[in-house]
């Protein structure tokens, strides 16, 4: 655990509350462990290892084990996200109309890379494997919001959009 | 739960669901009787959803409502009818009128005009079904539905998913209560076996052969699985299936269960489709509500029931062994076979995995007889397959077809050919395991083992169209990337294997190849499959020992003339202007981000290729086609 990570771990005691029960929840059910993950991130946004080592005391299990699982779902992240989350398909229906383009210009503008989040903690981006909306290629999804049949000029509208909200 | 039960609620909705079968007439006279003038359906699926189709139904619902017209007309949410990249998409019965890409202005205009005042608003029908003297075409007679032969779709755009009275009113629970009140789980696996159904998800594995097996072995807690860990980018049928017919897959796990002896089922599902997991598990509930799931379903004694595991984001999981590992709540490696799933699967016990397309058969061949399955379809290759249409073609979608139609068949009439005049150059199907069909091979008939025959595999049934744009070694290194990100790192020959092809595809897509990298990459492509403990990595090579199969001329280009001929490959394609069409207009230089262009108002402009970091930018904007590539 380093010195950095203890410091910037903000977890409530509400929070926690949450946890514990869903621990309790899942405790005797067999291959508990990744719906109490799913759940925790839930909860946190991510799973720091603050929260790791609180479902591992939960589950009567290792850190070790909770870590193990915790970094081989992509689904997991172990870093805050950005309050919107830039989600841009890659998958090969995506890829094939040019969802690379889309990338680059999403990461160009906010000047981030994929999985990274922006300093003031606005937006951060991830390239994902196809959702599914391929009659829509090139795809992206910011938060829960689908935009669809995009061109690279079209994406800097769309942030700007979400930055103005997310400024007041 | 009874038979008799079952059977009058399939009476009290029957007719509300045949409106939507009939030819206009005579469905004009059911409507009248269900109580409902018409009918509207509205797609509600991932594909429509996205494109704004909750918006078209919140002013949908509106709209009647000012007009008074709620209580006359029906709104159904549906699964997908299959026209994905025309949705949202709205169909309203009797009259069979499928209203294409509807916009909240568009269905103002369709309650007013169609639903109050009877006609038909032609401008905003799907332009297909309106032929030349303004009449009306059949959606089924359209060149996207006309060839299709819907099984596991069948429900698909047809029943509300959240209500089950609708899935009993198409024959829904009556292969169940067939199997549990008249038929042993021999004659159940017999007739699977029969039929030839084959496992939808990829490997094409005679599917009453692996329920043979897990009921061979002796037991006392036996599981059945449900693999919707549809992990192929650029493939969706599962999730289609899952959303607009959920119902079908429970009831095909519990005829599972009855078969092999197993009283607990599993559905492991990508985390990824929302909404296919919040129908699925509403559907799980109606179902036990219901007593189809619980104790003693149809006073057989026999008990079942059955719940849902979320997937976490990780391609691998779609292998049989490591989806049961993940289930178990660990990292989702895969482990050696045998024992298989059959002998040793879920928590150590004998356990059937099926994908969600094969369950979505299993009811109708127990209703309708293993003769009506294989009557579909190719001797070896029995039923329809459904394939997510996508890439580079006019009509993106869902599309069921019997095996043995080709590729032909499939580009040309259901999809419409491609776009913007362009040439077909392959098609990718089995995604990261999977190769290519080039144009030569057009004309084949899709079954299994032709598509192995070629290099490729039916995989679980993502059909991306390439074009002439496309750079054959650039997609084999798209792949290359998926499956060096998902591969579990568990065996060695994967793990190294993937990031070795990967660097020798780098290489020669950066101009820096050698004639040698072919050679080392089929002998490390080799070693792969031989060696790799799962289907994972033993597939990997696929696309690249495809596409160098088929488009080897291409690779040399790259390697020996240091040419993308595509113009995809970003070291390899310079981009200039051609001056006898350059105007002079200025546009490409004021957009280019480095200011590599340089020129006088109306004098050809010119490229400084030091300068240039190959965006692209300046070809997608000239309105001269004066920027070419090479």
């Amino acid at each position: 655990m380093t010195e950095a990570s203890l410091n910037t771990f903000k977890g409530t005691a509400a929070q926690e509350e949450k946890l514990q029960e869903v621990i309790a929840k899942h405790k005797d059910m067999p291959g508990a462990l990744l719906p109490v993950l799913q759940e925790a991130q839930g909860i946190y946004g991510y799973l720091p290892i603050e929260v790791q080592q609180m479902v591992a005391d939960g589950l009567g299990i290792s850190l070790s084990e909770v870590y193990g699982v915790a970094t081989f779902y992509s689904q997991f992240s172990l870093t805050p996200k950005g309050k919107h989350r830039i989600s841009v398909c890659l998958g090969t229906a995506c890829y094939v109309k040019g969802a690379d383009k889309i990338l680059a210009e999403i990461e160009n503008k906010l000047g981030i890379k994929s999985g990274e989040c922006t300093p003031d903690g606005l937006f951060s981006i991830d390239s994902c494997r196809c959702v599914g909306a391929c009659g829509l290629a090139p795809v992206m999804m910011i938060d829960d919001e689908v935009y669809g049949k995009l061109t690279p000029d079209q994406v800097g509208a769309i942030i700007d959009k979400y930055a103005e909200e997310g400024g007041k | 739960m009874k038979l008799e039960e079952l059977n009058k609620i399939k009476k009290e909705h029957e007719q509300i669901v045949k409106v939507r079968k009939l030819i206009a007439s005579e469905g004009e006279k059911l409507a009248k009787e269900t109580g409902y003038r018409k009918q509207v359906l509205v797609c509600g699926g991932t594909g429509c959803t996205s494109s704004g189709s909750k918006k078209v139904i919140a002013a949908l619902e509106k709209s009647l409502k000012e007009n008074g017209l709620e209580d006359e007309i029906l709104v159904v949410r549906t699964g997908c009818f299959g026209l994905c990249s025309l949705g949202p998409i709205l169909i309203v019965y009797p009259e069979g009128a499928f209203y294409s890409q509807a916009t909240t202005e568009g269905v103002e205009r369709i309650v007013k005009e169609h639903l109050k005042e009877g006609n038909v608003v032609k401008d905003l029908l799907y332009q297909e079904t309106v032929h030349e003297d303004g009449s009306i075409i059949s959606l089924s007679e359209t060149a996207f539905y006309k060839k299709q032969l819907r099984v596991a779709l069948r429900n698909c755009g047809v029943i509300d998913p959240e209500d089950i009275n609708e899935y009993i009113a198409v024959d829904g629970y009556q292969a169940l209560a067939k199997v549990l009140t008249s038929m042993t789980p021999d004659d159940v696996i017999n007739e699977i076996t029969a039929s030839g159904l084959r496992g939808r998800g990829g490997g094409g594995f005679p599917t009453g052969r692996k329920w043979s097996f897990a009921k061979a072995s002796q037991n006392d807690i036996k599981y059945v699985c449900c693999n919707a860990d549809e992990g192929d980018p650029g493939a969706f049928m599962d999730r289609s299936i899952l959303e607009g017919d959920p119902q079908c897959i429970i009831e095909a796990m519990i005829i599972a269960g009855y078969a092999i002896g197993a009283h607990q089922g599993f559905v492991y599902i990508r985390a990824e489709y929302p909404i296919a997991v919040e129908r699925l598990q509403k559907a799980i509930d109606q179902a036990r509500e219901y007593g189809f799931l619980g104790k003693d379903i149809f006073g057989s004694g026999f008990d079942f029931d059955m719940e849902i595991r979320l997937g976490a984001g990780a391609f691998v999981c779609g292998e049989e062994t490591a989806l049961m590992t993940s289930i178990e709540g660990n990292r989702g490696e895969p482990r050696p076979r045998p024992p298989f799933p059959a002998v040793k699967g879920l928590f150590g016990k004998p356990t059937v995995l099926n994908n969600v397309e094969t369950y979505a058969n299993i009811a109708q061949i127990i209703l309708n007889g293993s003769d009506w399955f294989t009557s579909m379809g190719t001797p070896k290759s029995p039923g329809t397959k459904v394939f997510a249409l996508g890439g580079k073609i006019t009509n993106v979608g869902l599309v069921e077809i019997p095996m043995g139609t080709t590729l032909r068949e499939i580009v040309e009439e259901i999809g419409g050919g491609i776009p913007n005049g362009k040439k077909f150059k392959a098609a990718q199907t089995g995604g990261p395991s999977g190769g290519c069909i080039p144009a030569q091979h057009i004309d084949t008939p899709i079954d299994y083992d032709s598509l192995i025959e070629l290099g490729s595999m039916m995989g679980s049934g993502g059909m991306i169209i390439l074009d002439e744009d496309t750079c054959m070694v650039d997609i084999a290194k798209f792949y290359l990337e998926f499956t060096v990100d998902e591969s579990c790192g568990k065996c060695t020959p994967c793990r190294v294997g993937t990031r070795r092809l990967l660097q020798y595809l780098d290489k020669i897509t950066e101009g820096k190849g050698e004639m040698e990298d072919l050679e080392r990459i089929e002998e490390l492509a080799n070693h792969m499959q031989s060696s790799s403990l799962c289907a994972l990595g033993q597939t990997a090579p696929n696309p690249v020992l495809s596409t160098m199969g088929y488009f080897k001329d291409e690779y040399i280009a790259h390697i020996k003339d240091k040419t993308c001929p595509a113009g995809v490959c970003k070291a390899l394609t310079k981009y200039e202007i051609i001056p006898e069409k350059c105007k002079g207009c200025t546009l490409c230089a004021r957009n280019c981000p480095v200011g590599a262009i340089s020129g006088t108002v109306k004098q050809p402009h010119v490229i400084d290729q030091d300068k240039c970091i190959k965006c692209g930018l300046c070809m997608s904007n000239c309105k001269f086609s004066a920027i070419h590539t090479h």
